[in-house]
């Protein structure tokens, strides 16, 4: 036994000699008086132009560390979990889809973030400001151009037109369950039919032949005949939900890059969408976590947005870049429902919708 | 046996201990009630029932198909047969991500069988059921196969000259001694089917769930760890029972067996018989394992601009996939190597440690740590990720943002390997020559270094090599915690999966075929050092 206890020690000494040496690596730089770094929270989906962020650095005195976890839900529970106990300063990414988990959580401290003044009404949801708006972006059905001007049938405009015969077995969805524009369209359908109707809305649109994915790549890039990944993997459906930001997606991202976007938007089947931010509850740095909010509604960092994330300033004087007017949608009446009554209802909703459409 | 107690409690039994915990505690106490609850729910019988179903029709189809080549490769001499063994492991250490990219590429929209005879499999069971026999194909060659050929082939010849038929005589003496080794091929393909995850969520659609991925669903998704909690607890009694019964066989199979070494079982086919059971292996190893993998590697080379290495470039791109990184992918490699080499020093020190352990004692209780060490190969990635995130969240054991959560992680998962290579050869050492050096006035560590190391340093290059080839492939454990400025390989091919645009794909092929050269040259040169004398179990 005695080898085996020589060995555990060195052994051990081993590992715990790594993950020490980890940890200093980890903190240095940190100094008693003022933590340098801000660390944020957020989704896979964040992005910023590198120049925009290192502006904020040398101006604040901070060091911005990124901290992406998963899809938009997995990440808000993870920190939901971590309650008290954060993993960084500041969380972005949380919807208004998910808004009344988050803060029925109480994960977040209140901050009124300066310029918050210069931000549409509309999208401050929290009175208390324990959550920033930072963004909104329309869930809406998207149509292959070529596909309807080859049949010569208009495209769809709203939700009562996709339960007309002439658009049998076109549309492709998410589920509602597991992914996010799944449950936009779902309420999309709630605040335009009510919590009365819309179950009888999705019973016609079965019969009408939607079929459900699980996720966005899926539907999008497998499914859908107009995007340039559907187009290669030989998508069949002219119909996807998508956003109302995807076709200038579509010509940024073209190769070569079109005139004009391949892909339409129904106007009259949208969600909007509202995205979040707010200083975490037991921040180690929360001074430079408010800094860090104040840029993200700064004019800098919403005029960055559009082109990085593909979603809408939420600061009224923003200017959007000319490829997203030009080729991009505005929703003037979007569908929306109340927080908390997703909040009341998302499960219950979620839960009969799959029942009716899943199974 | 202290060490890899301490590592095992305090990186897999506490963080999941809390993480079911906080599902099953209410504000009042404990709450057992809502184990029967969510038992009772029919969507929950649904998944329950598919996990069992589609797991007992994987193993069947694997054990059909897989067989008659594990007979081939103990059997049979033929050129190339080196190669093709580590070439068909590869899948085994593939993440499941590449593994679900590949089977879309071949039997999903536009796939090759779509665009030859319009048959698509996608989000139907059938590509699941292949999809694990891929996976699974190396098991039964690997653990019936490396048995079959230390078989003595003259103990069925006997029999035939004591005037047995042929199929009596194999009947009678090849399938007993074979059994156990079937048995524990198919306990192994079981285990690995019934806890898929990645194959059923890319394969599957939404209408198919596992227990695993519904334990993900409910955990990272709906947030609802009471669920979650029960399910976990029913996949942990589950994979318990299969390793209790897998390692029942496994003792069984250790009961004295006359072996030979395998260079003198197998020989050349011959006649008409032999040579055409050799062509439908190597057929069915070609449709089934090189097949799908050819299509993925195929894919990569597709470039928009003609065949070339296109994607492969565009690796190098920092701004690829619209600023999906903050890094080059092609960064991606040496992060999953740094990280490899970490997990497997870790997975060595453990996994030696506990086989040392379990060399020198004997009893119910240190059985009992045999089977512990294996359970987080049926455990949830989720339920040990989300588990991390509130246990080790206080200095000095902050570990959450720090690099090292991704080795231990990957540790976890392969130190049942290590364990498994080890053990045999360790039990082989003769204890008296360790006595012998130490009457001569070696110390301790002098007698382990002279006299053990020496005998295990095969097993032990091994046992290393199966640890860094399965770190290298994790993705359940490490999508949760690997950083965003230091993405792993399959985590990697995961985002760029993820993005829209062609570019995005493409690239993804690219990194899955330099993850799977990476993979088959570290089993190539396993192959190479692959003992005569012991069958490892995996």
């Amino acid at each position: 036994m005695s080898t085996t206890k020589k060995i555990a020690g060195s052994a051990l000494a081993v590992a715990l000699g790594v993950s020490t040496l980890a940890a200093c690596g980890g903190s240095s730089g940190g100094s008693e008086a003022k933590p340098k770094t801000i660390t944020l929270v957020s989704h896979d989906s964040f992005n910023v132009t590198p120049a925009v962020l290192k502006e904020f650095e040398q101006q604040s005195g901070y060091t911005v560390k990124v901290l992406k976890s998963g899809d938009a839900g997995a990440a808000l529970n993870q920190e939901i979990l971590t309650k008290g106990s954060p993993r960084g300063d500041v969380f972005f990414g949380v919807d208004n889809t998910l808004l009344s988990r988050a803060l029925d959580n109480g994960i977040f401290t209140p901050y009124e973030a300066k310029g918050l003044a210069g931000v549409g009404a509309e999208y401050q949801m929290d009175k208390e400001h324990r959550v920033t708006p930072v963004d909104s972006g329309d869930i809406c059905v998207n149509y292959d151009k070529a596909y309807f001007a080859e049949k010569k049938i208009a495209p769809p405009q709203t939700l009562d037109d996709l339960i007309k015969p002439e658009y049998k077995d076109l549309l492709v969805t998410e589920n509602a369950a597991t992914s996010s524009p799944g449950l936009g369209f779902l309420l999309a359908s709630v605040g335009k039919y009510g919590d009365a109707g819309w179950k009888d809305y999705w019973t016609k649109l079965k019969a009408n032949g939607v079929e459900v994915v699980d996720g966005w790549e899926q539907a999008y890039n497998q499914r859908f005949s107009g995007s340039a990944g559907g187009k290669k993997a030989k998508g069949d459906r002219p119909l996807v939900v998508s956003y109302a930001s995807s076709p200038p997606v579509e010509v940024i991202y073209g190769e070569p890059k079109p005139t004009e976007a391949p892909t339409g938007v129904a106007t009259g089947t949208c969600f909007r969408q509202v995205e979040f931010a707010g200083l975490l509850k037991g921040a180690k740095n929360e001074e430079g976590g408010k800094a860090l909010l104040d840029f993200l509604v700064s004019k800098k960092f919403q005029e960055d947005m559009p082109l990085q994330m593909f979603v809408n300033p939420v600061v009224k004087d923003a200017k959007l870049p000319e490829d997203f007017t030009k080729f991009g949608a505005v929703i003037d009446k979007p569908e929306t429902v109340a927080p908390d009554a997703i909040a009341k209802n998302r499960e219950q909703w979620v839960k009969t919708w799959s029942s009716l459409v899943v199974k | 046996m202290a060490v890899p107690l301490a590592f095992f409690c305090l990186f897999f039994a506490y963080p999941v201990a809390a993480i079911v915990g906080r599902g099953l505690k209410g504000d009042d106490g404990w709450r057992f009630g809502r184990i029967g609850e969510v038992l009772a729910r029919p969507d929950i019988g649904d998944v329950l029932w598919f996990t069992t179903w589609q797991a007992l029709a994987s193993t069947a189809l694997t054990l059909l198909l897989a067989l008659p080549g594990a007979y081939v490769f103990a059997r049979f001499e033929f050129p190339g047969k080196q190669l093709l063994r580590a070439v068909v492991t590869v899948p085994f250490v593939l993440p499941t991500v590449v593994v679900g990219t590949a089977f879309l590429a071949l039997v999903g929209r536009g796939g090759l069988l779509d665009e030859l005879w319009g048959v698509r499999l996608d989000t139907t069971v059938w590509a699941i059921l292949l999809a694990h026999v891929f996976f699974n194909y190396a098991v039964v060659i690997r653990t019936v196969g490396g048995l079959w050929a230390q078989l003595d082939p003259r103990q069925e010849e006997a029999a035939r000259v004591l005037g047995a038929g042929r199929f009596a005589a194999w009947r009678r003496v090849t399938l007993p001694a074979l059994a156990p080794a079937v048995a524990a091929a198919a306990l192994m393909v079981f285990l690995f089917t019934f806890t898929s995850f990645g194959v059923v969520q890319i394969l599957g659609g939404p209408a198919y769930s596992t227990l695993e991925v519904e334990v993900y669903r409910q955990t990272a998704q709906l947030l609802d760890l009471p669920t979650a909690a029960v399910l976990t607890m029913v996949q942990f009694v589950a994979v318990g029972a299969i390793l209790g019964v897998h390692a029942w066989t496994v003792r069984k199979r250790e009961t004295a067996l006359r072996l030979v070494d395998p260079a003198h079982t197998a020989h050349r086919p011959r006649g008409t018989g032999q040579r055409l059971l050799l062509g439908a292996v190597l057929l069915t190893v070609a449709v089934l394992v090189l097949l799908p993998l050819g299509v993925l590697v195929e894919r990569s080379f597709d470039a928009p601009g003609g065949y070339g290495f296109g994607y492969y470039r565009a690796l190098q791109d920092a701004g690829a996939g619209g600023g999906t990184f903050l890094v080059p992918p092609l960064e991606s490699i040496w992060n999953s190597l740094q990280y490899a080499v970490a997990a497997t020093a870790i997975a060595l020190v453990i996994g030696g440690l506990a086989a040392a352990a379990l060399t020198r004692r004997g009893g119910r209780f240190v059985r009992g740590f045999d089977a512990l060490l294996m359970l987080p190969l049926g455990v949830s990635a989720v339920t040990v990720g989300f588990g991390f995130l509130i246990t080790l969240d206080e200095p000095p054991l902050d570990l959450r943002t720090s690099w090292i959560l991704v080795p231990l992680a990957q540790a976890l998962v392969g130190v049942p390997f290590v364990v498994r290579t080890m053990l045999p050869v360790l039990r082989a050492v003769d204890g008296r020559l360790r006595e012998a050096a130490a009457v001569l006035g070696a110390s301790p560590l002098r007698a382990w270094r002279e006299v053990d190391l020496p005998l295990v340093r095969r097993a032990l290059l091994i046992a290393a090599g199966f640890a860094f080839a399965v770190s290298l492939g994790e993705f359940g454990a490490t999508v949760f915690i690997a950083r965003p400025d230091r993405p792993t390989l399959p985590v990697a091919v995961a985002r760029l999966l993820g993005r829209a645009g062609e570019m995005n794909y493409g690239q993804a092929m690219a990194l899955s075929t330099i993850l799977m050269l990476v993979c088959a040259v570290s089993l190539l040169v396993l192959e190479r050092l692959r003992p005569d004398k012991t069958s490892g179990e995996f």
